[in-house]
């Protein structure tokens, strides 16, 4: 905001002639350290490759059409692990998530000191790593299968899981919960009818929200053996199957538009 | 029944809420608390059962010094303390009944709690209070379905269902019209004599008091200023408590006929 005076005549501007330069710099440098990088690129990248691209790619797409359309037989039992694997994970990550959720929230944890921060420890180290790197970790120690592809949906989702839920847990009116203790209930009592009520409709949305999210990155899990319809895409995918792959593709648009539509029906009826 | 003694409380923040808060409260009296916002009502009904712990001082209640109760000692007492709120403090996401039966948790066990497995004679009595209170056909609504007026009813059955000795109420008509807080002050008054229950009510609206209590004690800056019948309550009183205002409107006798018609 700059405010000066030009010929007697008060003059409002949004910015003064320093800031305004500053920025005009700002832009000038950002514009040439793009232009740098661009080059960079451009003298790493194998342009005989990127010209030929739209041919291969159109290659490809003429292979993988029509779909194998019978190849669905063999995609229902992966199918099925794989709603599995997503559905299961969930419901095993929710367990662990919501005793991490009540140690972390400011206002349930036992101690801010030091519970608090190994819950919030917890909560970061699950969400830091991707489900396919617990997936190639769970691989090796638990072997290959559904079950390795479960554990690691399981352990991605807690962070994600206990981090919104204890974010609700901090906006409970305090006033409901406080009510509740002056009736002389136990503490349990207390987290039972002051608090659960009221996040109640969070834990829900969260629930759903993140099957939604484990059954796409379930698909991916069979990539590094983890179990479920990764594993025949992978397959065909190296066997230069394309039709195989195309139908494959398919199928997970529509398990993920399956699930879009009932989590949309299941938020809706909780509110 | 209730006596405070010395009651102190200061807030981290260095404030000093209560300063050495003498009371005695007798059973089946119903004491109006006024003063200005600040002057530490709210935090006196709250050191009383203790959601609020006080710095120094102490709260007997029929001879048992609640200041000196471990956490267990502590929730018995607190089942004989009925609590009224503000804005009602329902848990929303609950129906009516569900509500009043929380007021028996000091009662009953977790898992009974937890199921909602309270015992027949804590149903019946729900049903009771409901009726008496007139809400009997919303004991299956939820909460926030409610209006104002009839979330402070189901708060006054949550309170009265502990079988309390003692009303603490805090401000039960602050969020109401003027007819419903009538009508709420009513019935916490009518409730009181029948059940021959003790209530300290905090209170903005001195009026309101006037027309509803015996005794009124008004609190400024944590100290007690006034003590007394509510016609005692002259300008020059209400000065003391609120600062300098035209009080010649306020101290006029209501009359209650004239609100009965209307």
């Amino acid at each position: 905001m700059a405010v000066s005076t030009k010929n007697g005549q008060k003059v409002w501007q949004r910015r003064d002639r320093n800031s305004q330069l500053k920025i005009w710099a700002m832009w000038l440098i950002g514009t040439a350290i793009f232009m740098w990088s661009w080059t960079q690129i451009s003298a790493a990248t194998t342009w005989s490759f990127f010209w030929d691209a739209p041919r291969i790619a159109a290659d490809i797409g003429g292979r993988a059409v029509p779909p194998r359309w019978a190849y669905i037989e063999k995609l229902w039992e992966p199918l099925w692990d794989t709603l599995n694997i997503a559905t299961l994970g969930t419901i095993l990550a929710l367990i662990m998530a919501v005793p991490v959720a009540f140690l972390a929230a400011r206002n349930t944890t036992p101690s801010a000191l030091f519970v608090r921060p190994i819950a919030l420890f917890i909560i970061v180290s699950t969400r830091s790593i991707n489900s396919l790197i617990w997936a190639l970790l769970l691989v090796k120690i638990l072997g290959p299968g559904i079950f390795a592809g479960l554990v690691a949906i399981a352990i991605r989702s807690i962070g994600f899981c206990a981090k919104l839920l204890y974010e609700a847990i901090e906006e409970i009116d305090e006033k409901q919960v406080e009510a509740v203790r002056a009736t002389g209930a136990r503490p349990w009592q207390v987290m039972v009818y002051g608090i659960v009520p009221q996040i109640m409709p969070a834990f829900a949305g969260i629930a759903v929200f993140r099957w939604d999210i484990n059954l796409r990155e379930s698909t991916v899990l069979g990539l590094v053996g983890a179990g479920g319809i990764g594993l025949q895409l992978q397959g065909s995918l190296n066997t230069l199957a394309w039709p195989q792959v195309s139908l494959i593709l398919i199928v997970i648009l529509v398990a993920v538009l399956v699930s879009e539509w009932v989590s949309a029906k299941v938020r809706g009826a909780i509110i | 029944m209730l006596r405070l003694e010395k009651l102190t409380k200061v807030y981290k923040t260095g404030d000093k809420a209560l300063n050495a808060v003498d009371l005695e409260v007798p059973q089946g009296q119903v004491l109006a608390l006024i003063g200005p916002s600040g002057a530490g009502k709210s935090t006196l009904i709250r050191c009383i059962n203790r959601l609020v712990e006080p710095t120094s001082g102490s709260v007997l209640l029929d001879g048992s010094e609640l200041t000196r109760l471990g956490a267990g000692g502590l929730r018995k007492e607190r089942r004989r303390m009925g609590m009224i709120f503000q804005e009602y403090a329902l848990v929303e996401r609950l129906t009516v009944m569900e509500n009043v039966l929380s007021g028996r948790l000091g009662y009953v066990g977790f898992w009974r709690s937890l199921f909602r497995k309270f015992p027949q004679s804590d149903v019946d009595e729900a049903f009771r209070l409901l009726d008496r209170v007139g809400l009997l056909k919303m004991a299956d609504k939820r909460a926030d379905e409610l209006s104002g007026g009839q979330r402070q009813r189901v708060g006054i059955c949550r309170a009265l269902i502990q079988n309390p000795a003692l009303l603490l109420v805090d401000e039960p008509t602050a969020s109401l019209d003027p007819k419903t807080s009538r009508q709420i002050m009513r019935l916490i008054t009518e409730l009181c004599a029948e059940r021959k229950l003790a209530a300290i009510v905090n209170i903005h609206d001195v009026a309101l008091a006037q027309m509803f209590v015996s005794r009124v004690v008004g609190l400024e800056k944590g100290v007690v200023v006034f003590d007394g019948a509510p016609d005692d309550l002259t300008p020059e009183v209400l000065t003391r408590i609120y600062g300098e205002e035209d009080w010649a409107e306020t101290v006029q006798p209501v009359d209650e006929d004239e609100e009965a018609a209307g």
